[in-house]
């Protein structure tokens, strides 16, 4: 980017904060970057509470822990354990598929199980409550293998303990209980929601998973698939790339998964982690306990996808390298037609991001495969390992932001006049009333797959009509001034 | 390979194709999911009256409640008001979920901040949470006035608000006289219509507390009450009004809020309840509220004032409207106006029309206590018979009153009340004894798909469909809507039963 350009962005970083209180200005401005090619990070500060007032976008541990790492696991019951408000507004939101399940009798994804605490329950505690619960779950959903309790604000509040009740309880039924301490009021963001749901996986899950049964007959070609929590169903056209190249995808973390899949983690090969930002920790505590390699991928757009077949290639024998080789070859033709029929109409089209764990890097190439730019991006609730990452992404000049409030998202859209903006459902609306087109990218607005080849076609579709539909050309009357 | 360039199969069909259906195969071994006997079995089972007796025996697990909790109807209420930040004292998660939950269902934007308290402000309370935010949210997004509502961390730790808000005005976070209303609304207590009923209190003890009422206007105010399709109804009680030639004070007027142009230009405000007008409704002839149970407090207060009050049940059909009219009428001394008699005659001439469709199905309904009240009052009129009617949310009066509405026509008979419980239990309950339609929200599509019954979507939230909020279903007017709304779901549904052989798939109905 062009150095007056570059000054311009600068500027209009700095009117936006001019607008904040001066403590609340000098606070964001630590979070608000112009990039700077070959730094080594986005510079900008992350991971820090968000700033009372601005309207965050941000949601919380529970959010984090049930609504992203546990919630999406079919055959375990999920307890949204408090209040009932928590579960109500997460019930079946994040769009995570389900193959053959029976919701209710081996599958509870969709459905909204809470203790909903009423005020005796806040006075004289929860715990017998919850005792009850997991007793009246095992008689009407007795084909479950196992249940979770997600914590609400109040469980940590009023001394509550809830591991007491599931050690008893689990002794007593028989399967996994697992007390999920993610009150919402727990870190500053969805993300420690992440660590505590993987920190509890590892514990009541995983290090206690029994040893492979008799039949089990170990390949050298057994991987998980981690941290894909199959919106859209992203996890199963991943995994058809993967057995297509070789390989034996053992377990689905979480998307589609089961207690058993994560049981059978220990027996892994390798690890393949999609969304970093929410299991890398349960990656790195395999790695270091069961010596378990682990390798990021990325899905989005063909150049990233073939990027990746490649690199988890070359950590296996020549069969498995020809079988990466195989599977771009045999989607080549595929992708040249949708780069012929959608590149056209996209090409130049600048795009606006503002997303959760990984996608405001991982899907930028893809934005590029169809000639799209992404003029700005940042995250809700990463760490610095994202932006440093990001940095592999982005180009000179690309406004980063970190946690940004709706304040700032809403001026930076009218100043940019990006061709699409790309973020969630609170965005979304107030964005298209602006004459931008929009799609929402955590939960690929009612869409999707978009990972993998045949995610890629659905991408590039969406795109298109997204940006392109005759409305974004109507917003103005016809009889009004410029 | 399934995917071409020419048919692009999104998630609707993509996993349909063999290569997709084989993967999902070739999963299952490491599932080790339950045996395909155990699964018929079960799934069986839970159709059964022996399942539907412990399923209704449950007195600790909810499953699939149809209520939210009471910071959202509180936010709800808030935005109702001319250019009112909502705004939160608790976690910030609260507010990214009731923000989500509005805008799924207006497809609209939906504002409201946080006071983000995290494990410190658990400790030491949320004071400098609460100061920073008012003083970050005025300055920033220059409300009128800024309405807080509590979530549960603020409520478990007891916060004083009071003290806080003092505080804040003393430090200089926000003008001595900036209007800001307090409710208190744990979540733990009661639901969303309570929320929404502690909030409208909030304004009117805000602006009303020690004065009392002077010179009576021709005004009317109504509160509507948590409404989804507050946009269509409020414009609607609008228009009814304006027939009458009788001034209307909306309180809390949520109907610009959740409708914004599209036009370029994104509002974060748009229309609502002033406060001149609420200061000025403690004079009004009469305060009606169109939902009962969306306001028993408002109207406590309001009572309390010597103002007459009323209060309806979500009023649709012939008779409710009819109340409602009669009521406007006798607070304001004004006759039934002609045209909205004319209307009245429109909706008797609908339902004659359809009658003989309409007579003699069965329905269940879920949702609001008022909601459910007003829905059955319509459709026994139509000659429809309920059959299960549902409230989470709903108490031992609604049920009184149920029992009431159902005992005054023979088609009420086979009705049964069930206060306090959830949709997993209407599972059972429709799966043992069914009803020919299911009336209710967008929750109502996981009882569809499993048990064949057509759901119709006549409540909040209704997330899969869009725009139902832009049309009323209050008055002659919205009734006929309703009516319109449920005799297509009969007749898509007889087409589709008699599409088959041809018998019966007839070109007039």
């Amino acid at each position: 980017m062009d150095a007056e350009s570059k000054a311009a962005r600068k500027q209009l970083v700095a009117d936006v904060l001019s607008e904040y209180p001066e403590k609340t200005a000098k606070k964001r401005a630590k979070h608000i970057n112009v990039y700077e090619e070959g730094a080594s990070d986005c510079g900008v500060k992350s991971n820090i509470k968000s700033i009372p007032g601005v309207m965050t976008v941000r949601g919380c541990a529970y959010a984090g822990a049930k609504g992203v790492v546990w919630g999406p696991i079919k055959d375990m019951v999920h307890i949204s354990h408090g209040p009932v408000g928590c579960g109500q507004y997460s019930w079946a939101q994040r769009r995570n598929y389900v193959s053959d399940g029976v919701t209710g009798v081996t599958s509870w994804v969709t459905m909204q199980v809470t203790s909903d605490f009423q005020e005796k329950d806040i006075v004289f505690g929860g715990d017998k409550k919850l005792a009850k619960v997991v007793d009246e779950i095992e008689a009407i959903f007795p084909l479950n293998k196992g249940i979770s309790v997600m914590s609400e604000c109040p469980v940590g509040l009023i001394g509550d303990d809830i591991e007491a009740v599931a050690k008893k309880k689990t002794k007593e039924i028989g399967k996994v209980i697992a007390p999920v301490r993610c009150e919402g009021f727990r870190g500053v963001s969805q993300s420690l929601g992440h660590h505590i749901a993987n920190d509890v996986m590892r514990d009541y899950i995983v290090d206690k998973a029994p040893p492979a049964p008799e039949t089990w007959v170990s390949t050298p070609y057994d991987v998980l698939i981690v941290g894909d929590y199959n919106i859209g169903g992203d996890a199963w056209s991943s995994r058809i790339l993967l057995e297509e190249m070789g390989l034996r995808v053992i377990g689905q973390w979480s998307g589609d998964g089961s207690v058993g899949e994560i049981e059978n983690g220990p027996r892994a090969k390798l690890n393949l982690i999609h969304c970093y930002r929410s299991m890398n920790y349960i990656c790195r505590h395999m790695e270091e306990k069961y010596g378990i390699p682990w390798i990021e991928y990325n899905f989005f757009g063909p150049s990233q996808i073939a990027k990746s077949l490649r690199a988890i290639a070359a950590l296996f024998d020549e069969t498995i390298q020809a079988g990466a080789e195989r599977v771009i070859a045999k989607y080549k033709p595929l992708v040249d037609g949708i780069l012929a029929k959608y590149k056209p109409r996209l090409e130049g089209k600048k795009i606006m991001l503002y997303v959760g764990g990984l996608r405001p890097r991982h899907v930028s190439d893809a934005y590029g495969d169809i000639g799209m730019d992404v003029t700005a991006t940042g995250y809700e609730f990463a760490h610095s390992d994202d932006y440093q990452r990001t940095t592999e992404y982005i180009k000179d000049g690309t406004l980063v932001y970190d946690d940004a409030s709706e304040f700032e998202l809403e001026h930076f859209v009218k100043a940019l006049r990006p061709d699409l903006v790309g973020s969630g459902i609170k965005e979304k609306y107030g964005t298209q009333k602006m004459g931008v087109p929009f799609r929402q990218m955590h939960s690929w607005d009612y869409s999707g797959p978009y990972h993998g080849y045949d995610g890629f076609a659905i991408f590039a579709r969406d795109m298109d009509l997204a940006v392109n539909n005759p409305v974004w050309k109507m917003h103005k009357a016809p009889w009004g001034k410029e | 390979m399934p995917q071409t360039v020419e048919k692009i199969l999104d998630h609707s069909q993509l996993f349909n194709e063999p290569e997709y259906q084989e993967l999902f195969e070739r999963k299952k071994q490491f599932e080790c999911g339950s045996s395909l006997e155990e699964i018929a079995k079960q799934s069986a089972y839970i159709n059964t009256w022996e399942y539907r007796e412990k399923n209704l025996a449950r007195e600790a697990l909810t499953v699939n409640p149809a209520k939210a909790c009471q910071p959202l109807g509180a936010l709800f209420a808030s935005v109702g008001f001319e250019k009112t930040l909502a705004f939160n004292h608790g976690s910030q998660g609260c507010t990214a979920y009731f923000r989500s939950h509005l805008a799924r269902h207006f497809k609209e934007p939906c504002a409201a901040v946080s006071t983000s308290m995290t494990e410190d402000a658990a400790v030491f309370g949320g004071m400098n949470n609460l100061i920073e935010g008012l003083q970050n949210a005025y300055t920033v997004y220059k409300p009128k006035m800024i309405a807080i509502s509590t979530t549960c961390i603020a409520e478990v730790i007891g916060d004083d608000l009071t003290a806080y808000v003092q505080n804040a005005r003393l430090k200089g976070a926000i003008p001595q006289d900036f209007p800001i209303v307090k409710a208190n609304t744990p979540s733990f207590v009661g639901s969303h219509v309570n929320g929404y009923d502690v909030l409208v209190k909030g304004v009117l003890v805000n602006f009303w507390d020690g004065k009392t009422r002077g010179e009576v206007t021709e005004k009317i105010n109504i509160i509507p009450g948590f409404d989804g399709f507050a946009v269509g109804n409020n414009r609607e009680l609008k228009r009814i009004f304006g027939e009458f030639g009788v001034d209307l004070t909306i309180i809390s007027d949520v109907s610009d809020q959740f409708d914004t142009p599209t036009d370029g230009e994104y509002r974060m405000f748009d229309g609502g309840t002033t406060i001149e007008q609420v200061e000025e409704a403690i004079n009004a002839k009469g305060t009606i509220s169109m939902q009962k149970y969306c306001s028993d407090k408002a109207l406590d207060f309001i009572s309390a004032t010597g103002q007459p009050t009323a209060s309806f049940h979500y009023p649709m059909g012939l008779k409710a409207t009819d109340d409602l009219l009669m009521k406007i009428s006798e607070l304001t001394g004004k006759p039934i106006p002609a045209s909205l008699e004319k209307e009245r005659g429109r909706l008797v001439d609908a339902m004659a029309d359809s009658s003989n469709w309409l007579h003699g199905k069965s329905y269940s309904i879920f949702g609001d206590p008022d909601f459910v009240y007003g829905m059955t009052q319509f459709l026994l009129e139509t000659g429809g018979e309920p059959v299960h009617l549902l409230a989470t949310n709903g108490g031992k009066e609604w049920e009184a009153e149920m029992k009431a509405l159902l005992a005054t026509s023979p088609y009420g008979a086979k009705a049964q009340v069930w206060a306090g419980k959830d949709l997993w239990a209407m599972r059972s309950l429709l799966a043992t004894e069914p009803s020919d339609f299911l009336i209710g929200s967008s929750y109502g599509k996981y009882l569809e798909r499993d048990l064949g019954i057509p759901l119709i979507r006549l409540t909040f939230p209704i997330f899969d469909r869009h725009h139902h909020h832009r049309f009323p279903t209050w008055g002659y007017q919205g009734s006929l809507r309703v009516l319109v709304t449920v005799l297509d779901k009969i007749l898509d549904v007889l087409d589709a039963q008699t599409s088959k052989t041809g018998i019966s798939f007839d070109l007039v109905r």
